[in-house]
Protein backbone atom coordinates (compact mmCIF):
# COMPACT_ATOMS: atom_id res chain seq x y z
CA UNK A 1 0.00 0.00 0.00
CA UNK A 2 1.31 3.40 -0.67
CA UNK A 3 2.44 5.63 1.80
CA UNK A 4 0.59 8.78 2.40
CA UNK A 5 2.48 11.74 2.00
CA UNK A 6 2.72 14.26 5.02
CA UNK A 7 1.55 17.36 3.64
CA UNK A 8 3.23 20.76 4.82
CA UNK A 9 0.64 23.99 6.14
CA UNK A 10 1.93 25.93 2.82
CA UNK A 11 0.52 23.00 0.54
CA UNK A 12 -2.94 24.51 1.49
CA UNK A 13 -2.36 28.01 0.39
CA UNK A 14 -4.59 27.71 -2.73
CA UNK A 15 -7.31 27.74 -0.02
CA UNK A 16 -5.86 31.67 0.51
CA UNK A 17 -6.09 32.14 -3.25
CA UNK A 18 -9.68 31.21 -3.45
CA UNK A 19 -10.15 33.37 -0.09
CA UNK A 20 -9.11 36.04 -1.38
CA UNK A 21 -11.36 36.04 -4.46
CA UNK A 22 -14.63 35.60 -2.66
CA UNK A 23 -13.37 38.52 0.10
CA UNK A 24 -13.25 40.97 -2.57
CA UNK A 25 -16.77 40.05 -3.34
CA UNK A 26 -17.97 40.71 -0.13
CA UNK A 27 -15.77 43.88 0.40
CA UNK A 28 -13.38 44.98 -1.92
CA UNK A 29 -11.22 46.50 0.44
CA UNK A 30 -9.92 43.23 1.19
CA UNK A 31 -8.01 43.61 -2.18
CA UNK A 32 -5.34 45.17 -0.68
CA UNK A 33 -3.97 41.98 0.99
CA UNK A 34 -2.79 41.42 -2.29
CA UNK A 35 -0.09 43.18 -1.98
CA UNK A 36 1.21 40.78 -0.16
CA UNK A 37 1.31 38.33 -3.14
CA UNK A 38 3.84 41.54 -4.99
CA UNK A 39 5.99 42.04 -2.08
CA UNK A 40 6.76 38.79 -1.08
CA UNK A 41 8.38 37.53 -4.10
CA UNK A 42 9.98 39.77 -4.29
CA UNK A 43 11.66 40.01 -1.04
CA UNK A 44 12.30 36.52 -0.97
CA UNK A 45 14.08 36.78 -4.56
CA UNK A 46 16.39 39.65 -3.31
CA UNK A 47 17.09 37.83 -0.30
CA UNK A 48 18.67 35.08 -2.17
CA UNK A 49 15.80 32.62 -2.23
CA UNK A 50 15.27 32.59 -5.98
CA UNK A 51 11.87 31.48 -6.76
CA UNK A 52 10.93 29.54 -3.25
CA UNK A 53 7.65 31.33 -3.14
CA UNK A 54 6.70 29.90 -6.77
CA UNK A 55 7.74 26.51 -6.08
CA UNK A 56 6.53 26.45 -2.62
CA UNK A 57 4.00 29.17 -1.21
CA UNK A 58 1.79 29.86 -4.35
CA UNK A 59 -1.44 29.68 -3.84
CA UNK A 60 -2.53 30.36 -7.17
CA UNK A 61 -0.27 27.79 -8.70
CA UNK A 62 -1.95 25.54 -6.86
CA UNK A 63 -5.54 25.99 -7.54
CA UNK A 64 -4.32 26.08 -10.84
CA UNK A 65 -2.97 22.38 -10.23
CA UNK A 66 -5.94 21.34 -8.53
CA UNK A 67 -8.29 22.36 -11.18
CA UNK A 68 -6.32 20.93 -13.93
CA UNK A 69 -4.88 17.77 -12.61
CA UNK A 70 -6.98 16.84 -9.97
CA UNK A 71 -9.92 18.15 -11.41
CA UNK A 72 -9.15 17.04 -14.82
CA UNK A 73 -10.41 20.11 -16.65
CA UNK A 74 -6.50 20.54 -18.54
CA UNK A 75 -6.32 19.56 -22.25
CA UNK A 76 -2.63 18.73 -21.22
CA UNK A 77 -1.08 20.37 -24.50
CA UNK A 78 2.12 21.74 -25.08
CA UNK A 79 1.48 25.77 -24.86
CA UNK A 80 3.09 27.08 -28.02
CA UNK A 81 6.33 28.13 -28.63
CA UNK A 82 5.99 31.90 -28.82
CA UNK A 83 4.57 32.06 -24.94
CA UNK A 84 7.56 30.13 -23.56
CA UNK A 85 10.02 32.61 -25.48
CA UNK A 86 11.75 35.21 -23.59
CA UNK A 87 10.14 37.75 -25.73
CA UNK A 88 6.77 36.86 -24.73
CA UNK A 89 7.66 36.20 -20.87
CA UNK A 90 9.30 39.62 -20.87
CA UNK A 91 6.42 41.76 -23.22
CA UNK A 92 3.90 40.52 -20.85
CA UNK A 93 6.15 41.86 -17.89
CA UNK A 94 6.08 45.16 -19.62
CA UNK A 95 2.63 45.13 -20.41
CA UNK A 96 1.28 43.89 -17.06
CA UNK A 97 3.66 46.48 -15.58
CA UNK A 98 2.21 49.32 -17.57
CA UNK A 99 -1.08 48.66 -16.83
CA UNK A 100 -0.16 48.54 -12.96
CA UNK A 101 1.22 51.84 -13.49
CA UNK A 102 -1.98 53.09 -15.43
CA UNK A 103 -3.59 51.58 -12.18
CA UNK A 104 -1.57 53.69 -9.83
CA UNK A 105 -2.24 56.72 -11.74
CA UNK A 106 -6.12 56.42 -11.73
CA UNK A 107 -5.58 55.59 -7.89
CA UNK A 108 -3.58 59.24 -7.72
CA UNK A 109 -6.52 61.09 -9.88
CA UNK A 110 -9.11 59.87 -7.50
CA UNK A 111 -6.19 61.28 -4.23
CA UNK A 112 -5.86 64.56 -5.83
CA UNK A 113 -9.60 65.23 -6.63
CA UNK A 114 -9.28 65.24 -10.34
CA UNK A 115 -11.34 61.82 -10.70
CA UNK A 116 -14.51 60.75 -9.12
CA UNK A 117 -14.02 57.18 -7.48
CA UNK A 118 -15.42 53.87 -10.17
CA UNK A 119 -17.04 51.54 -8.02
CA UNK A 120 -16.08 48.73 -10.90
CA UNK A 121 -13.67 45.98 -11.99
CA UNK A 122 -12.49 45.87 -15.28
CA UNK A 123 -12.33 42.80 -16.44
CA UNK A 124 -9.36 41.69 -18.92
CA UNK A 125 -8.90 45.62 -19.29
CA UNK A 126 -11.73 46.25 -21.24
CA UNK A 127 -14.95 45.07 -19.65
CA UNK A 128 -16.21 47.46 -16.89
CA UNK A 129 -18.56 45.50 -14.46
CA UNK A 130 -20.30 47.25 -11.63
CA UNK A 131 -19.13 46.10 -8.10
CA UNK A 132 -21.03 48.66 -6.33
CA UNK A 133 -22.85 46.87 -3.51
CA UNK A 134 -20.28 47.54 -0.36
CA UNK A 135 -20.10 50.85 1.30
CA UNK A 136 -16.75 52.13 1.56
CA UNK A 137 -17.49 55.21 2.30
CA UNK A 138 -15.21 55.06 5.64
CA UNK A 139 -12.56 54.65 3.57
CA UNK A 140 -10.65 57.04 1.78
CA UNK A 141 -12.06 57.07 -1.68
CA UNK A 142 -8.45 56.66 -3.51
CA UNK A 143 -7.96 53.43 -1.24
CA UNK A 144 -11.26 51.95 -2.40
CA UNK A 145 -10.44 53.18 -6.05
CA UNK A 146 -6.80 51.03 -5.52
CA UNK A 147 -8.56 48.50 -4.09
CA UNK A 148 -10.95 48.14 -7.30
CA UNK A 149 -7.99 48.34 -9.50
CA UNK A 150 -5.49 45.72 -8.04
CA UNK A 151 -8.89 43.74 -7.53
CA UNK A 152 -9.49 43.46 -11.21
CA UNK A 153 -5.53 42.83 -12.25
CA UNK A 154 -5.91 40.12 -9.79
CA UNK A 155 -9.46 38.93 -11.37
CA UNK A 156 -8.10 39.32 -14.77
CA UNK A 157 -4.82 37.52 -14.07
CA UNK A 158 -6.72 34.42 -12.52
CA UNK A 159 -8.88 34.10 -15.35
CA UNK A 160 -6.03 33.99 -17.50
CA UNK A 161 -4.45 31.82 -15.82
CA UNK A 162 -7.81 29.34 -15.65
CA UNK A 163 -8.38 30.10 -19.53
CA UNK A 164 -4.39 28.60 -20.57
CA UNK A 165 -4.66 25.95 -17.86
CA UNK A 166 -7.85 24.58 -19.70
CA UNK A 167 -6.08 25.07 -23.56
CA UNK A 168 -2.78 23.87 -22.28
CA UNK A 169 -1.46 22.82 -18.83
CA UNK A 170 -2.43 22.77 -15.48
CA UNK A 171 0.20 25.35 -14.46
CA UNK A 172 0.79 26.98 -17.88
CA UNK A 173 0.12 30.16 -16.09
CA UNK A 174 3.44 30.12 -14.55
CA UNK A 175 5.03 30.18 -17.59
CA UNK A 176 4.20 33.86 -18.19
CA UNK A 177 3.08 34.89 -14.64
CA UNK A 178 4.91 38.80 -14.18
CA UNK A 179 5.67 37.77 -10.61
CA UNK A 180 7.86 34.46 -11.75
CA UNK A 181 9.43 36.45 -14.71
CA UNK A 182 10.68 39.16 -12.15
CA UNK A 183 11.82 36.70 -9.65
CA UNK A 184 13.56 34.82 -12.12
CA UNK A 185 15.20 37.50 -13.71
CA UNK A 186 16.08 38.43 -10.47
CA UNK A 187 17.29 35.58 -9.52
CA UNK A 188 19.74 35.09 -12.85
CA UNK A 189 20.80 38.61 -11.91
CA UNK A 190 22.16 37.63 -8.28
CA UNK A 191 23.45 34.31 -8.96
CA UNK A 192 24.87 34.50 -12.79
CA UNK A 193 27.91 33.91 -12.05
CA UNK A 194 27.43 31.34 -9.50
CA UNK A 195 26.14 28.06 -11.50
CA UNK A 196 27.43 26.39 -14.55
CA UNK B 1 17.14 -0.17 -15.64
CA UNK B 2 15.78 2.75 -17.31
CA UNK B 3 16.97 3.35 -21.08
CA UNK B 4 16.26 7.72 -20.77
CA UNK B 5 16.91 10.21 -18.96
CA UNK B 6 14.96 13.56 -18.60
CA UNK B 7 17.14 16.71 -19.93
CA UNK B 8 16.16 20.50 -18.95
CA UNK B 9 16.30 23.06 -21.59
CA UNK B 10 17.59 25.39 -19.31
CA UNK B 11 17.83 28.54 -20.90
CA UNK B 12 13.88 28.33 -21.49
CA UNK B 13 13.01 26.89 -18.17
CA UNK B 14 10.37 29.31 -16.18
CA UNK B 15 11.64 27.48 -12.78
CA UNK B 16 8.25 27.07 -11.45
CA UNK B 17 8.73 23.84 -9.75
CA UNK B 18 6.04 21.61 -11.02
CA UNK B 19 8.58 18.93 -12.35
CA UNK B 20 10.32 19.11 -8.86
CA UNK B 21 7.01 18.20 -6.94
CA UNK B 22 6.08 15.37 -9.41
CA UNK B 23 9.59 13.23 -9.13
CA UNK B 24 9.40 10.39 -7.45
CA UNK B 25 13.16 9.98 -6.74
CA UNK B 26 13.68 13.51 -5.77
CA UNK B 27 16.09 13.95 -8.86
CA UNK B 28 15.63 17.64 -9.89
CA UNK B 29 16.40 20.57 -8.07
CA UNK B 30 15.95 24.51 -9.14
CA UNK B 31 19.21 26.16 -8.88
CA UNK B 32 19.11 29.07 -7.05
CA UNK B 33 15.72 30.23 -8.88
CA UNK B 34 17.11 29.92 -12.53
CA UNK B 35 16.19 27.02 -14.04
CA UNK B 36 15.64 22.81 -13.06
CA UNK B 37 18.25 20.09 -13.33
CA UNK B 38 18.38 17.11 -13.07
CA UNK B 39 20.31 14.60 -11.06
CA UNK B 40 21.58 11.86 -13.70
CA UNK B 41 22.41 9.35 -11.20
CA UNK B 42 18.92 9.63 -9.56
CA UNK B 43 16.76 10.11 -12.74
CA UNK B 44 15.00 6.51 -13.40
CA UNK B 45 13.46 7.91 -16.72
CA UNK B 46 9.64 7.46 -15.74
CA UNK B 47 8.69 10.66 -18.14
CA UNK B 48 6.78 12.53 -15.19
CA UNK B 49 8.24 15.88 -15.41
CA UNK B 50 8.24 16.06 -19.34
CA UNK B 51 4.30 15.33 -18.64
CA UNK B 52 3.91 17.77 -16.32
CA UNK B 53 6.12 20.96 -17.28
CA UNK B 54 4.32 23.46 -18.43
CA UNK B 55 6.75 25.26 -20.67
CA UNK B 56 7.48 21.57 -22.29
CA UNK B 57 11.48 22.47 -21.71
CA UNK B 58 12.47 18.94 -20.27
CA UNK B 59 12.84 16.51 -22.79
CA UNK B 60 13.35 12.68 -22.07
CA UNK B 61 16.67 11.78 -24.00
CA UNK B 62 18.71 8.07 -24.20
CA UNK B 63 20.76 7.59 -21.45
CA UNK B 64 24.36 7.41 -23.73
CA UNK B 65 23.59 10.63 -24.78
CA UNK B 66 23.62 12.12 -21.42
CA UNK B 67 26.51 14.72 -20.93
Amino acid sequence: MAKAKNKYWYEYLYIVSIAYLILGVFNILFAWLGMLCFAIPLIISLVGGGKTYCNKFCGRGQFLHILGDKFNLSRNKSMPRFMVSKCFRYGFLAFFMTMFASMIFNTYLVFSGTNELREAIKILWTWRLPWNWVNTSFASPWIAQFAFGFYSMMLTSTILGIVTMILFRPRSWCVYCPMGTMTQGISKLKHRNEVQ
Amino acid sequence: MARTKAKVVENLCVACGTCVDVCPVNAINILKGMFARVDDNKCVGCGKCERVCPASVIDMIEKESVS
